[in-house]
């Protein structure tokens, strides 16, 4: 195991990140950070960047150029163990993306067994106990397909809890839900928080960036905004861009 | 005419052509000379015992080597065509391109002289043996692009959720993306299979003991050898024994196999 991380550092740093697909720069210099324990949400209008953002922090994209920081490790240097990094950080998509051809306890029980090279009793325990914690303890047997999409976010859920991630990354899980299914699923995202996890969210969920961050973080053409308390951002807002924004999704 | 009425008359119609052309067929066929030159009893009953234990029992064993074979090397070929190493890629594609644009009879007739010679090394079975590696030589090429379709159609999520998980790309491959691949290639895989049972027929060329016959060449045989062609029509059966319940429980399996997806 690692030595405990001291409390200082912070979770996630950000700094100078750049990204680019091709000709078209969708990250433009973004430096930002989340401490452990904190609960930031990402807000910003489509194409933002915000996805891309995320996806950086556990290196499902290539950044371009600056430096990302886990846990004091530089993950963009190309001598870390990414493979041992992504355990620690849990992602949430906003398409689950189950794996469709196994139930819901191999599907919480595969990555255990093969990255963390758990055996499959103490898998399996681990497997029960998070389905639980998201309240779908009786669906252990089910296939994806035989749950709903606010059940198959909280499986998803559950299954990236169970490597015991130090933090979790969500990208607009509740987007891909029918309405009355979101619920449940922010429910599970409030808990966490509550129980003090490490949390970054992209989200179009106002009331839950309001009711539930610690502080809000405001994305458009690639870079940050403007950041601050839920209550300041969201409130009283300083930029133009800022206000056009939520006058368009509050 | 209403429109009912006229669709009811062109039905009509079709069924009466096709009940004329059935009829016509059988007029002019020699119905005697068929019965006595394709469907004789005395000739089926001498036939019949070869043809099981020696002919189909020969093709079954051919097909299932050749497809676990090709099935394999396709697999292999598959992975190299999407590797990110370029060669391999280059090696891969040459491979394919070359083996489906050569007719089968050919590579395995080239197979079963140039394999000997080329590596010293008599492969077991003899020339039906030699054959057979050029037969798995041909198929591999066609498994291989039905795979890499696979593995393609495979939603790019599915390998994102496995990496952030942190599971290495290999076992990414083998617990997450394969079975997917396979459950997805089933039908076109079962297309190759098929194939391959009647691409059997191929490896007479390659020179065949007595023992060795499958079903086309030992009926060929008993053709010549009984001067009636009732042998045919009873390998041409045995075919359709081995094809039929083989596509039929695919089918049965796909409709299973939906249950995850
Ligand atoms: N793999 C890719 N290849 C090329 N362009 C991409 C790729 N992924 C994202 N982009 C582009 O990057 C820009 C930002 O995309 P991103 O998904 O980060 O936005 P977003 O803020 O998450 O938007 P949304 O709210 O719609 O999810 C978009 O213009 C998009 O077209
Ligand atoms: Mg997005």
């Amino acid at each position: 195991m690692a030595q405990p991380i001291p409390a200082a550092t912070p979770a996630i740093e950000v700094r100078g990140l750049h990204k680019s697909f091709g000709d078209n720069e969708v990250l433009k210099g973004i430096d930002f950070h989340v401490d452990q324990g904190e609960v930031v949400c990402v807000i910003g209008p489509s194409g933002s960047g915000k996805s891309t953002l995320l996806r950086c922090v556990n290196r499902l994209e290539e950044p371009t150029s600056g430096t990302i920081i886990v846990e004091g490790l530089d993950i963009t240097d190309k001598d870390t163990d990414l493979d041992g990094v992504r355990t620690r950080i849990g992602m949430v998509f906003q398409q689950f993306n189950l794996f469709p051809h196994l139930n819901v306890t191999r599907n919480l029980t595969l990555a255990q067994m093969r990255a963390k090279k758990r055996n499959k009793a103490e898998a399996t325990e681990v497997a029960e106990r998070n389905l639980a914690k998201v309240g779908l303890a009786e669906k252990a047997d089910a296939f994806p397909a035989q749950l709903s999409g606010g059940q198959q976010q909280r499986v998803a859920i559950a299954r990236a809890l169970s490597m015991d991630p130090d933090m979790m990354l969500f990208d607009e899980p509740t987007s891909a839900l029918d309405p009355e299914l979101v619920g449940d699923v922010l429910d599970v995202m409030k808990q966490l928080a509550k129980d003090g996890m490490t949390m970054m969210v992209v989200t179009h969920e106002m009331s839950f960036a309001r009711e539930v961050g610690d502080r809000v973080v405001f994305m458009d053409g690639g870079v940050v905004v403007e950041q601050g308390k839920p209550e300041d951002v969201l409130g009283n807002p300083q930029h133009e861009r800022t206000k056009l924004f939520l006058s368009k999704v509050l | 005419m209403k429109p009912s009425t006229r669709k009811r008359l062109s039905r009509g119609v079709l069924y009466a052509i096709f009940v004329l052309a059935v009829v016509a067929v059988v007029l002019v066929a020699d119905g005697e000379a068929i019965r006595t030159n394709f469907l004789d009893l005395d000739v089926a009953a001498e036939t019949f015992p070869g043809l099981i234990t020696i002919a189909a029992k020969n093709t079954v064993v051919y097909t299932v080597i050749a497809f676990a074979g090709g099935l394999l090397l396709g697999l292999v070929l598959a992975l190299m065509k999407l590797s990110p190493v370029g060669p391999y890629r280059w090696a891969a594609t040459a491979y394919i391109e070359l083996f489906r644009g050569l007719p089968a009879l050919l590579v395995i007739f080239g197979f079963a002289f140039a394999v000997p010679i080329a590596f010293e090394w008599r492969p077991p079975g003899g020339s039906t043996g030699a054959g057979l590696i050029g037969l798995i030589i041909v198929s591999a090429a066609y498994i291989a692009e039905t795979i890499r379709a696979g593995i393609e159609a495979v939603p790019k999520g599915q390998v994102e959720a496995a990496r952030s998980l942190g599971m290495r790309p290999s076992w990414t491959m083998v617990s997450v993306v394969l079975p997917q691949a396979f459950r997805i290639v089933t039908p076109p895989l079962t297309n190759e299979l098929v194939i391959i049972i009647k691409d059997t027929s191929l490896l007479f060329i390659a020179g065949m003991a007595l023992g060795d016959r499958e079903l086309t060449t030992f009926a060929r045989d008993a053709v010549s050898s009984q001067a009636n062609a009732t042998p045919l029509v009873m390998a041409a059966l045995m075919y359709l024994v081995i094809t039929l319940p083989l596509t039929q429980l695919v089918a049965k399996l796909e409709r299973h196999n939906k249950r995850g997806r």
